[in-house]
């Protein structure tokens, strides 16, 4: 049986600050087709900010978590600050007074930062935005867990279902957003939301595969 | 692009700059960087009165800051929400006891800033209320209201609220004031040509020489239909159409009238086009008891103009006729 420590939680963390900051041109020219094309610069600078918040620092994954949404709260506006913020935020509160987290916990932390991030937005799955890619994820990964895969499979679920459901998008039409303008000349291009979601979730499950311990039976 | 700004990327902060330079009897810095509060009024016993949204609008949002009308403002980035951080701080500025009035736009973005906000203030014990204007009828059927946007409306529903605040109402008579003013009002644009964020460099969507477009959002949201350019008159019946049905406005009404630029069309011409609204008022029997046309609610650089009507009792007459003092309305 697998578990992380998550004292571990600081070097998670910046890998998902890292990851962010390398796709920054990529995300904006995702969004530049159909939507702002600011979506990079925008996660870009939430992402650092919390990056060098948090450098030198040793946190626990929950604190880094909390860090994580209360500064991309605090300095991305528009939609996509309160929608990650309120992602990131239910999986710190989570996790708060774990010391280890098994694959269950961890599917416990995905749901209820979705349930954070719905319960402040009406957005739903087919919108073509960020949920496209989390909840069917979400979904792959607790199915499996519910099905009695360990960790590193539920993990291998949730990386393969992101990357569906960020493609799923290439086919809708916006509903939401500014690229809703677009209606029907939005189909053919992905969501800049989804590209970033899954480019998280797939580093989240990386970044604690690459972590994770076994446990003596 | 032909504009006068520095760094792309800084447009926001350094316009707050220029208004904090150019207005300090106005304007008061906060310890948040895109929070305004008004100089004065600073031991006034009343409600506060916060509204905010994104820039881009200009003179809204924070142009409505004033005597009479809002306390405080929460600045976005161009067309893009404020941060919760903003409203919440927005919030502790406007507030002196009596608890707060958000009065702002329906758009996803703000209101889930808005809504983490209140959250937030709660911790602090600071009560506050919204209103949430949804007067764009070209956004939504009228069987649809809450998913209208809300748009030049907004002006009214801080003009009420402001007043009503300001005579010494408390927080849920403020907020009944400002909900029936916005629930009194209807607005549609027209769009001519598109504007440009200058981050992004290049125009948001397009509209094509001779042609105009009926129901645009403030940020280019699409409207109801594409159509030939037409003349100020055959314009104003389109805009009135809609607006007249949406109410309905019936003979014998008293209303307020706003017509706004959107930025780029010259003032002549939005009084060219509010004589035409008002001959067809005239003719359907409707009074007109106030107007305010100018460049009150604009989106950049577009060209275009928006049209609101609001339908007035005795109530919303008293308070729309008392006195304000801001950058973009004094009276």
């Amino acid at each position: 049986m697998y578990y992380l420590d998550t004292s571990k939680g600081h070097d998670i963390l910046q890998d998902l600050v890292a990851i962010i900051l390398e796709n920054k041109n990529y995300l904006s020219e995702v969004d530049g087709a159909i939507g702002d094309g600011d979506h990079g610069i925008n996660m870009a600078k939430g992402f650092r900010q919390c990056g060098e918040a948090i450098d030198g620092q040793s946190l626990s994954l929950s604190k880094g978590l909390g860090k994580l949404a209360s500064v991309l709260m605090g300095s991305i506006g528009g939609s996509m600050g309160p929608l990650y913020g309120s992602l990131f935020l239910g999986m710190a509160t989570a996790v708060k007074d774990k010391d280890t987290i098994d694959e269950a916990a961890f599917g416990e932390m995905l749901a209820n930062g979705l349930r954070s991030l719905q319960d402040i937005s009406d957005a739903q799955v087919g919108d073509k935005c960020l949920l496209d890619t989390l909840v069917p994820a979400v979904e792959a990964y607790q199915h499996a867990v519910a099905n009695g895969d360990d960790f590193t499979v539920a993990l291998e679920r949730m990386r393969q279902s992101a990357e569906q459901g960020k493609e799923s998008t290439r086919d809708l039409v916006s509903n939401i957003g500014r690229s809703a303008r677009l209606g029907e000349r939005s189909r053919g291009h992905l969501d800049a939301g989804a590209v970033s979601c899954c480019l998280l979730l797939t580093q989240l499950a990386d970044s604690t595969e690459s972590r994770l311990q076994q446990q003596a039976a | 692009m032909q504009r006068i700004i520095n760094d792309p990327d800084n447009v926001v902060d350094d316009a707050v700059r220029g208004y904090l330079r150019a207005s300090p009897t106005l304007y008061a810095a906060t310890d948040h960087p895109r929070v305004l509060k008004y100089a004065g009024n600073v031991d006034a016993d009343k409600v506060g009165v916060v509204t905010g949204g994104g820039s881009g609008h200009e003179p809204a949002f924070l142009g409505y800051v004033g005597e009479g009308l809002c306390d405080a403002v929460a600045i976005g980035e161009i067309f893009s929400s404020p941060t919760a951080d903003a409203f919440h701080k927005a919030f502790a500025a406007a507030d002196r006891g009596r608890g707060v009035a958000c009065l702002y736009g329906n758009y996803a973005g703000d209101n889930m800033n808005v809504k983490l906000a209140r959250q937030m203030a709660e911790l602090d014990d600071i009560e506050v209320q919204t209103v949430v204007a949804r007067d764009d009828v070209a956004s939504a059927p009228a069987d649809q209201r809450d998913k209208r946007r809300g748009v030049a409306g907004e002006i009214m529903m801080w003009k009420i609220g402001g007043a009503a605040a300001a005579r010494g109402d408390n927080l849920s008579e403020v907020i009944r004031l400002a909900q029936k003013a916005v629930d009194a009002c209807s607005s549609i644009g027209v769009g001519l040509s598109s504007c440009t964020i200058p981050a992004n460099g290049k125009p948001n969507f397009s509209i094509e020489p001779g042609k105009m477009e009926l129901g645009i959002g403030h940020h280019g949201e699409p409207g109801i239909e594409v159509t030939d350019l037409t003349s100020a008159k055959e314009m104003a019946a389109t805009m009135c159409k809609p607006i007249l049905e949406d109410r309905p406005f019936n003979r014998g009404d008293d209303v307020a009238v706003l017509v706004s630029g959107l930025g780029a069309t010259p003032v002549m011409e939005l009084n060219l086009l509010y004589a035409d609204v008002a001959d067809i008022l005239e003719e359907a029997g409707i009074t007109v008891h106030r107007t305010y046309i100018g460049n009150y609610f604009t989106s950049l650089e577009m060209m275009g103009a928006t049209l609101t009507l609001m339908k007035l009792d005795d109530e919303l007459k008293t308070l729309l006729d008392a006195p304000a003092t801001s950058l973009a309305l004094s009276q």
